[in-house]
């Protein structure tokens, strides 16, 4: 039993402590992210690897999503009668929470893994302190880049997605199972509105953050050679994974 | 100078720096030998300044390095260079741009200007035509020199060496203690180097020290320190088995 209760306050520990690091290096981040010299170049390489090297994978995501929503979606509101709402189904679906939540499990599965894996190797191989004993600060130079390329492109990859899964809506809904293109059109413009869109990105930007900072976090604390720097790129995953999750919710019981 | 001065730190209630006391003398190699895990590392990672003592000083021209803030500390990073165990170049960047990676970040000069300051540096370390070179496709003995040619770069005062010949053949270390002994004698520089390597420690040291259970237990020249009696260092020195220090 005081095992237990002992392992219980351990873990609780550990908890508090990491949040707490993690808030402290969202912190230096912010204070870092204003302070000259600004690393542009670092953060346009990492706005390309977060946003351009993920638009494959979202633009196939999405568009298969937004194709089996309105195929699912049609069967259910034929039963209704109400065929013509496919087309606000998908594209509310896509923009509200598909969108954002899709992009965001992609990324955090591509470029989280990567980012874990990318600082936990050059933290082993003490690339971070060579960092340091230049007078040059490691988590400006390191994990400002990322956290800017997470907070701006998972936005732009969102709104991808949505466009990409509102087209794969149409075909299904219009050429493959027949509803009038027009009504299609029509009924999508009617009931979907600029917030909706708009909290869909509030929402990845958060994504965004979330997936940059837990991932720098790990890879950046990352002890215990090669296998510590693959068990950083699977608690990046993992955790970036479920806080998205998390904070989907939350941010949906805010804002809708 | 540097001056450290009853240094303690204590990792999961196991302490290991124990009072180490010890002065490095500007303008000279100071070998700090050891066997793995009593702290060398350790010791060297809070001259730098990449981790704090639970108690003690480092005084550099009289001032507690270890009280520092982080903008003081900084400037005094900016005295100091460092040959990582492995080498620690960046693996995204070609050899120019780590050799030329602190001018570029803290110097104004132009690209032309940097890329010569690079290839004259790495002609001091030996090498020529590897500017463009990716770090893996560098052998670890040029690895080291390019992590050198990095490390006085900026024409340090004090450079650090974290056990500079481990992993080379025994010829390619005594290169290594050559050119170290070279562009110190070249530049003037404060060396302090840690290893276990008693042959490269003869050749280059000025002044040596053994850290044994997280205390400096014996320091001095080489000569003083092959005639020193003291059984743990005649056993370390001797490379033998048997004796005060076990292995199990």
């Amino acid at each position: 039993m005081k095992n237990f209760f002992e392992s219980l306050g351990q873990s609780a520990e550990n908890f508090v402590k990491t949040v707490g690091n993690v808030t402290i290096m969202l912190g230096q981040s912010t204070y870092h992210l204003f302070v000259p010299p600004i690393k542009f170049r670092n953060i346009f390489k990492q706005m390309e690897f977060v946003g351009v090297n993920s638009l494959f994978v979202v633009i196939l995501t999405g568009t298969f999503t937004g194709m089996v929503l309105a195929m699912q979606s049609y069967d259910a509101l034929k039963r209704f009668g109400a065929e013509s709402l496919v087309g606000p189904t998908v594209a509310l679906s896509m923009a509200r929470e598909l969108g954002p939540v899709l992009t965001g499990l992609m990324v955090a599965g591509r470029a989280g893994s990567a980012m874990a894996t990318e600082l936990g190797t050059m933290r082993v191989t003490e690339q971070i302190d060579a960092i340091y004993t230049m007078a040059l600060n490691p988590v400006k130079y390191l994990v400002v880049p990322r956290l800017v390329a997470g907070i701006t492109m998972l936005p732009i990859l969102a709104v991808v997605t949505d466009f990409v899964g509102v087209l794969g809506g149409y075909f299904v809904g219009v050429k493959l199972l027949g509803i009038n293109s027009g009504v299609y059109i029509g009924r999508t413009i009617d009931y979907v509105n600029v917030d909706d869109i708009f909290y869909g990105l509030i929402k990845s930007a958060v994504f965004g953050l979330i997936i940059a900072l837990v991932s720098s976090y790990q890879g950046y604390t990352t002890s215990g050679g090669a296998e510590g720097v693959g068990r950083a790129a699977t608690k990046a995953v993992v955790l970036s994974c479920v806080m998205i999750l998390i904070f989907d919710y939350i941010l949906t019981a805010i804002m809708f | 100078m540097i001056q450290i001065k009853g240094l303690k730190k204590t990792f999961n209630h196991k302490a290991v720096l124990d009072g180490v006391d010890l002065a490095i003398e500007q303008g000279k190699i100071t070998v700090i030998i050891g066997r793995s895990g009593e702290g060398k590392s350790v010791l060297i990672k809070h001259i730098i300044g990449l981790l704090k003592p639970d108690s003690g000083e480092i005084l550099l021209d009289g001032k507690d390095t270890t009280k520092m803030t982080d903008a003081e500390f900084n400037e005094v990073l900016k005295r100091f260079g460092m040959l990582f165990q492995g080498a620690a170049l960046f693996d995204s960047m070609t050899v120019a741009e780590n050799v030329g990676f602190a001018l570029k970040e803290h110097t104004d000069l132009s690209g032309q200007e940097i890329r010569k300051i690079v290839t004259q540096k790495l002609n001091r370390v030996g090498l020529a035509g590897v500017e463009d070179m990716m770090p893996s496709e560098l052998s670890g003995g040029m690895k080291k020199r390019v992590g050198l040619a990095r490390a006085i770069v900026m024409d340090p005062e004090f450079v650090i060496f974290d056990e500079p010949t481990t992993g080379l053949d025994p010829i390619m270390s005594d290169s290594v203690g050559e050119l170290m002994l070279e562009t110190q004698k070249a530049l003037k520089t404060t060396y302090i180097a840690i290893t276990h390597d008693i042959p490269l420690t003869y050749k280059i040291a000025d002044k040596m020290a053994m850290l044994h259970q997280g205390r400096i237990i014996a320091a001095g020249t080489v000569e003083e320190m092959k005639k020193n009696p003291d059984p743990i260092l005649r056993q370390f020195l001797e490379g033998r088995s048997h004796g005060p220090i076990k292995v199990f």
